[in-house]
């Protein structure tokens, strides 16, 4: 009963005509951001903190505001995923993997309402998870220490070498080129810098959007350069939208399941968006076997890492209102805007702002209808700028690209990073090599070493106690059986596929 | 076609608006992402400094994050020396990696450090439910088995969350600091639940950190490192009462570049004083488990390089640095 009149209270603050502008608003520049690549939401988040000050608006307002477009951007970065081949964001990454071939075989349209549908039901869930779970799920980081991170980055790592490419060898290749880029910068187990060359701007490691941005959006560039603009595969036409409901609804289970395991990682501190999306698709992937197709646009490819990461997006927010440990570098942001608007979130947020928490989760639940809303039957609004000819969109790309990445850091030596990066992209789309374990490895790569140097001082260097809680042994059994299964089923079964074109 | 393009160009625009700065506004520089204790400093001093009209425009906050604030270090050192409409978020932090010479050999003396106007304490916390009831029940474990005590903390191994253990443990009496394990994680938040989980058990951190968790009783303060006990936090014993002579408090304050004129120096040394003065101020730091701690202008740029050289000695002492 409680929860019902905490609702009202909630809805009260979040239904007025005032807020609710808000949220759509939010709701729409989110969507826009998270479509641009280069611009991921936590970025965008940070860029608009001063309007929410200039507007002079209060603690909830400014809350409303910027969770919306939180969740828009985690709706929009698939839209780019799917008509471009460049991931939007971070999370989006998964995305790319089926929702860019469906949108080859002509079905862009199906991919983006499909894609939007999974994104809604993978946020709802998730939020009302947050609701519900919130203060009991805040338990789950305790139990998490240094060796336990260490086995859940392990099982993604395993999982990630049946993951594609048709060659196994170069995908372990990628893998390993992104775990070398992520040991870049300074140790924070002897505060000694490495790789970095004397380099200062290397000392905080390389950014996982400058990497995204470079492989995906700069090496597309010197893609396009070559073949003079000819056989492209930048924009996709874009027909009629329909609603494919038979996909949605075979794609059911497959939301449900995504959305708890998007929405586990997301509660996990130091998981976060990524992890959710990549262990959602992985999972899916494994239960639908090789006949399932994942990886030449099939619908559950894209419902799965979608309902994931928005699942996640709606998890690291537990973490955050409840522990005050930000759950993904979005989080991060917002608990910053937090602080500043002298909200302390932590254990006793809950009993001591319920209007602060309240208000947020159900403007959450609003912003999430208005996005389903935007983003199915609007979603040819979005569309409608990424769908201009190539010859003057990828320029426009590369241009929000490096605005996006001069943002970040405002350093010219993010973007002579970003070029390179692109050069790298181009020669190894040569090779075959596949880029998304490149991503991976920076992203994963770092945490999973950390993890594992905390581990190795608390225990003296004494390895079983990698071994040494339920948790961990269960999460490396499963990372076994993922790494060496595939290897057993791989003579019975087809060969795999490729993950990108 | 046009019409499309013209679309497209005006989404950039309008994003791009966002990024860049009015000419004429302030500058505040938050050395790392959005999120940490600097960019707090930046957002809500600049705030609250338009907020009572010590200055015109709203202050603009840019994050320039990088080699733990070494990278928008330099980049006032050599390319913004003598611009007067800058200011930089400083903390303990900076002053702690200027001593350890993390900053590729930038020295404190290459800025002017304007003024300090609150400070987080230093804080030694245990999960609820150890053993350790007070900070010498910490020590004495300590000294039985070195390498049976862990701490965790926000600061990588030998930043100022690091030092504060070593710091306690060598003026008890401790020989083998260099034994004692420490774990550097994301933030204090993070270093409390690994704390609470049990994998290490102790945790050092600043009292802002811990505010939520105090209450909600997960946590115990052995010790907070102030000369007096903190207001707001009476029944926490300072380290000096339980016979630990050490203080470390992390400042939040600022930093200008070297270069700017005496006047412009003093011009937000009072700006500053302003924010200290005000109410919003006196109500951010109470949300934020912020002690009063106003030293402003040339005050201040005397505690740094005192600060400087204590933590230079020390480290080495310790062997955090040659």
């Amino acid at each position: 009963m409680e929860l019902f009149s905490n609702l009202a209270i909630g809805f009260d603050i979040a239904l007025s005509p005032y807020t609710l502008m808000l949220a759509v608003i939010g709701c729409f520049i989110g969507t826009i951001i998270g479509a641009l690549p280069g611009l991921g939401p936590s970025n965008g988040v940070a860029i608009l903190i001063p309007l929410t000050f200039t507007m002079g608006l209060d603690a909830t307002s400014a809350l409303v505001l910027m969770t919306s477009v939180y969740y828009g951007a985690m709706y929009g970065g698939r839209i780019s995923s799917i008509l471009l081949n460049i991931p939007g964001d971070e999370p989006a990454l998964m995305t790319t993997l089926d929702g860019y071939p469906m949108a080859k075989a002509g079905r862009a349209g199906d991919a983006l309402v499909l894609s939007g549908v999974a994104s809604f039901v993978g946020a709802f869930l998730a939020t009302v998870g947050l609701m519900l779970l919130a203060p009991m799920l805040a338990q789950v980081a305790f139990l998490f220490g240094p060796a336990e991170y260490f086995a859940l980055y392990l099982l993604a790592f395993a999982t990630l070498g049946g993951m594609a490419s048709n060659n196994q060898a170069k995908a372990a290749i990628a893998s390993c080129i992104g775990l070398g880029i992520a040991m870049i910068g300074v140790d924070n187990n002897s505060g000694l810098p490495r790789l970095t060359g004397g380099n200062m701007h290397l000392f905080d490691g390389i950014d996982f959007l400058v990497a995204i941005v470079g492989l995906f959006a700069i090496a597309e560039v010197f893609f396009f350069i070559e073949s003079h603009g000819k056989n492209t595969s930048i924009g996709v036409k874009l027909e009629k939208v329909t609603i494919p409901v038979k996909d949605i609804m075979a794609s059911g289970w497959t939301m449900l399941r995504s959305s708890v395991v998007g929405f586990i990682a997301g509660v996990l501190p130091g998981a976060g968006a990524s992890l959710g999306s990549f262990l959602a698709y992985m999972s899916e992937k494994s239960i639908a076997g090789e006949k399932g197709g994942f990886g030449t646009g099939v619908p559950r490819g894209i419902a799965a890492p979608e309902a994931g990461n928005n699942a996640a997006a709606g998890g690291a927010l537990v973490p955050m209102l409840t522990l005050g440990v930000p759950g993904s570098g979005t989080t991060a942001v917002l608990l910053a805007l937090l602080m500043t608007l002298n909200i302390t979130p932590g254990p006793m947020l809950f009993t001591e702002r319920p209007e602060v928490v309240w208000g947020l989760i159900a403007s959450l639940l609003i912003a999430n209808f208005v996005l389903l809303l935007m983003n199915v039957p609007m979603v040819k609004i979005f569309v409608k700028v990424l769908s201009v000819p190539p010859w003057v969109l990828l320029p426009g790309v590369t241009m929000i690209s490096f605005v996006g990445i001069y943002s970040l850091s405002g350093s010219y030596f993010d973007l002579l990073l970003m070029v390179g990066f692109g050069v790298l992209g181009y020669v190894l789309r040569k090779l075959d090599v596949p880029t998304v374990p490149i991503i991976l490895g920076i992203l994963l790569g770092g945490h999973m070493e950390d993890a594992l140097r905390r581990a190795m001082v608390l225990s003296n260097g004494d390895w079983t106690f990698l071994f040494s809680s339920g948790i961990s042994i269960t999460l490396w059994i499963i990372a076994v059986v993922g790494f060496v299964a595939p290897m057993f089923l791989r003579n019975i079964l087809k060969k795999p596929q490729r993950i990108t074109d | 076609m046009t019409k499309r393009l013209f679309k497209a160009l005006a989404t950039s625009a309008i994003l791009g608006l966002g990024a860049t700065t009015a000419a004429t506004a302030a500058e505040c520089i938050a050395p790392a992402n959005p999120g940490g204790g600097w960019d707090f400093t930046c957002r809500q001093i600049g705030k609250i400094m338009y907020d009572i009209g010590a200055v015109e425009k709203p202050i603009q906050v840019t994050n320039m994050a990088g080699a733990g604030g070494g990278l928008a270090f330099t980049h006032v050192v050599s390319e913004r020396n003598d611009d007067a409409d800058l200011i930089v978020a400083a903390s303990s932090a900076t002053s702690t990696r200027l001593a350890q010479n993390a900053y590729a050999g930038m020295t404190a003396d290459q800025v002017r450090f304007v003024g300090a106007i609150g400070a987080d304490p230093g804080v030694i916390v245990v999960a609820a439910d150890s053993p350790y009831q007070s900070l010498n029940d910490l020590i004495e474990a300590v000294k039985a088995d070195p390498g049976g005590i862990a701490f965790a903390g926000g600061s990588a191994v030998g930043g100022f969350d690091h030092l504060k253990p070593l710091m306690i443990l060598q003026r008890a009496g401790v020989e083998d600091v260099k034994a004692v394990k420490y774990i550097g994680v994301d933030g204090g938040a993070d270093a409390i639940t690994q704390t609470v989980g049990g994998f290490t058990q102790a945790m050092s951190g600043d009292m802002s950190e811990i505010v939520g968790f105090l209450k909600s009783g997960d946590v115990r303060a052995i010790a907070v490192l102030t000369e007096e006990r903190v207001p707001g936090f009476e029944d926490i014993p300072t380290a000096k009462e339980q016979g630990i002579d050490v203080v470390a408090v992390n400042w939040r304050g600022l930093y200008v570049p070297k270069g700017i004129s005496d006047d412009d120096f003093q011009k937000w040394a009072d700006r500053l004083q302003q924010v200290a003065d005000s109410d919003e101020w006196k109500e951010a730091m109470a949300a934020n488990g912020l002690a009063p701690f106003t030293k402003v202008g040339n005050d201040f740029q005397s505690y740094v390089d005192g600060v400087v050289s204590e933590i230079r000695a020390l480290s080495k002492e310790i062997g955090v640095i040659q």
